[in-house]
């Protein structure tokens, strides 16, 4: 099965709520999750503020870190390999990556890949 | 022994909470006496940060039980919050450090360096007293010179904050934060917090001067805990100025008055409470007779020796303002805990600039608000704002859920709004709110009764938010300085701490200049305010309070602060233009 692994920056308050600005795409982000999540993907978090040790002890996330900083976060490991950087993904690659068939996607998916419209 | 009601029939555990310097600690530590007195088994801890309990039983105590031999049934433990707190951060960053890049390592420390932290961690200590353990199997009572806010209470009760975190080690990024580095399991804190809310074996006990703000704020605090189920509540108003004192100064007179009426006009929902009234004792709550008598209303002799009656050569608040004029316009923020004095000390600096013949803009988030308002329009070149903490927090709050919360479920949602509902909101809500009129202070002078912590200038440095704030807010392409760097140079902002001339507001203050200090922030100067010693009092109680005050006084002089000035403590709340510039010039 396909683990999705999610190094999340280090967020202030839980929620990342004392931001002047609220990152609106996280709160967004949380959501997908757990939408994936109960449909049966393998997802992990992990927080620079509260698991900095997942980090430290993965080589690529590491090398990551190093090479680009923390500002460089979020960063996606599936089944250990990069497949994103710098920003979330959407619903659609996130069930693209777990390999789901949603319901929910079925009109995207059908749209984009079979009938090829897009 | 003595009819004080919160004495009467007492549970297991006793908390005292109550804001700084209002004598929670010499309070808890009669109180221990007294059980122990009567026979019982007493565990005395505190978590003060100046904690003297140890110098009061003329014993070393620290971070372990401590049998104090000279009140047989006595044990004592105090617990440091500040290295609580460091014992927490090093537990998660220590693994990592040297491990992950250092500037990655600084930005975890200061995500874990807010009040928060600091609060989590004391409660983190407190759990294993709370609960059935061998450790306090043998103590009848134990005696909390504190108690965990509500915010962390709420915290700990949300089903949401815990699900699948501390048991599967991994949880939701979206979820909470400073609880991520607690050892203990969700059961344990379950069980501590019951006992708190459990009337058979917690009492709280609100400790409040007599004094309208503190009161107000004491009301706040009740009401919040007793929503969440801390419903045995008394409240102890301490340090009274006694009737007999007023024939011997005005001075006293007036602080008996002012007292006698905020007594009266008390909130109803603590009028409705078992009320104690201890008065004001001439003599330091040191020593094990001096503590018996606490509770008593004879009170030993005065020793006069000690007693000063001169007043002490006064630095005026005008001496620092000459400095500040000096430059012509900038940013001049007061900073200090709540009830020092702030919003009148920002006000006489803007009256005495104002007077000076320059542009001022006084912005204030003073609740009560008659201040301000009274000196509106009275002069043509000050500006009176003011804006309302609640008010603003609210706002951000709404905001927030409205746009942030929309998708989140009913357990995260509720997370979320606890989240809102921490102190670094409201004090980011505010600070954003007179964000605007800072820029201002480019051409003429504006004076603020508030200011940011550094802790969260840091977080905001951190995360860029500001930065990209103020870049939205202003034209692309032009050159201009984040709210930090404005905030760092002495030239463009001053920052003046204000404090009262007493132990635990010192020491506070004293934090606050720590807590900038990270942020690259020099306080410019201290003001102490409502000095007796800078004051000439007869009475001797005055006279006694006003040789207790000298030390502290040493100690902001030469201690803490680069500069200070001391204002008298006055006949007359300090109300209108005139009386204002008195303040600054006394």
């Amino acid at each position: 099965m396909t683990t999705i692994q999610i190094f999340d920056p280090a967020l202030c308050c839980s929620t990342g709520v004392c931001g002047v600005d609220v990152d609106q795409k996280l709160v967004g982000f949380s959501a997908d999750v757990d939408w994936a999540k109960q449909n049966g993907a393998d997802i992990q978090r992990f927080n620079l503020a509260q698991q900095p040790m997942a980090f430290a002890e993965n080589s690529v996330v590491k090398g990551f870190l190093e090479r680009s900083g923390a500002e460089a976060l979020p960063l996606i490991l599936i089944n250990g390999e990069v497949a994103l950087a710098g920003r979330y993904p959407t619903r659609a690659e996130l069930s693209r990556w777990a390999t789901m068939t949603l319901t929910e996607d079925k009109a995207q998916s059908d749209c984009c890949s079979s009938s090829r419209c897009c | 022994m003595n009819d004080c009601k919160f004495l009467d029939q007492p549970p297991r555990f006793l908390f005292f909470t109550g804001k700084g310097g209002v004598g929670k600690t010499s309070i808890a530590c009669a109180t221990a006496i007294q059980l122990a007195d009567a026979g019982h088994q007493v565990l005395l801890v505190s978590t003060d940060p100046a904690s003297n309990v140890g110098q009061v039983f003329g014993i070393e105590i620290g971070n372990r039980i401590t049998v104090i031999p000279a009140v047989p049934g006595l044990a004592a433990l105090e617990i440091d919050p500040q290295a609580a707190a460091q014992t927490y951060r090093d537990r998660i960053v220590g693994p990592v450090r040297g491990v992950l890049p250092d500037a990655v390592v600084k930005g975890i420390e200061e995500q874990l360096s807010g009040a928060c932290t600091t609060e989590i961690a004391a409660f983190d200590e407190f759990t294993a007293l709370l609960t059935d353990s061998a450790l306090t199997a043998n103590y009848q009572h134990i005696i909390f010179d504190t108690a965990p806010t509500g915010h962390t209470i709420r915290l700990l009760q949300l089903p949401g904050a815990w699900t699948g975190f501390l048991d599967e080690g991994k949880g939701d990024a979206s979820c909470l934060g400073p609880l991520a580095g607690l050892e203990k399991q969700r059961s344990q804190y379950k069980a501590a917090v019951d006992a708190l809310a459990d009337p058979q074996r917690s009492r709280l006990i609100l400790v409040a001067r007599a004094q309208q703000a503190t009161l107000r704020e004491v009301a706040r605090t009740h009401e919040e805990l007793n929503a969440i189920g801390l419903s045995q509540q008394y409240l102890i108003v301490n340090g009274i100025l006694p009737e007999d004192q007023v024939a011997q100064d005005p001075l006293a007179a007036a602080i008996y008055q002012r007292e006698q009426r905020a007594l009266t006009e008390m909130p109803e929902v603590l009028k409705a409470l078992p009320i104690d009234r201890i008065e004001l004792k001439p003599f330091n709550l040191v020593g094990l007779d001096t503590l018996r008598h606490l509770f008593t209303t004879a009170a030993p002799a005065i020793t006069h020796d000690a007693a000063i009656t001169q007043a002490i050569p006064v630095r005026s608040l005008s001496k620092l303002v000459d400095a500040i004029a000096a430059d012509g316009h900038g940013l001049v923020m007061l900073m200090g805990k709540g009830g020092v004095g702030k919003t009148t000390l920002a006000a006489a600096v803007a009256v005495d600039l104002a007077q000076r013949g320059f542009p001022v803009h006084l912005t204030t988030s003073d609740p009560a608000a008659n201040l301000t308002e009274t000196l509106n329009g009275m002069l043509d070149n000050l500006t009176v704002s003011r804006i309302d903490p609640h008010a603003e927090t609210e706002h951000y709050r709404q905001q927030v859920l409205k746009t942030k919360g929309a998708q989140l479920d009913t357990q995260g949602r509720a997370l979320l709004e606890e989240d809102l509902r921490s102190p670094c909101t409201e004090e980011i809500a505010v600070f954003q709110a007179f964000s605007r009129i800072i820029r201002e202070a480019g051409k003429k002078f504006v004076v603020m009764d508030t200011a940011p912590t550094g802790h969260t200038l840091l977080l905001l440095d951190a995360t860029g938010a500001y930065h990209r704030e103020v870049s939205r807010q202003m034209d692309s392409g032009v050159h201009y300085l984040t709210p930090m760097m404005q905030l760092q140079d002495p030239k463009q902002t001053k920052v003046l701490l204000v404090t009262l001339a007493e132990t635990t507001p010192v020491l506070e203050a004293a934090n606050l200049q720590a807590d900038l200090r990270r942020a690259g922030i020099e306080p410019w100067a201290w003001v102490i305010n409502n000095s007796v010693a800078a004051t000439t009092v007869h009475s001797p109680l005055l006279r006694q309070r006003a040789a207790n005050e000298l030390g502290e006084i040493n100690a902001v002089a030469n201690q803490y602060a680069q500069r200070y000035a001391v204002v008298p403590l006055l006949q007359e709340e300090p109300v209108g233009v005139a009386c204002l510039r008195a303040l600054a010039s006394k």
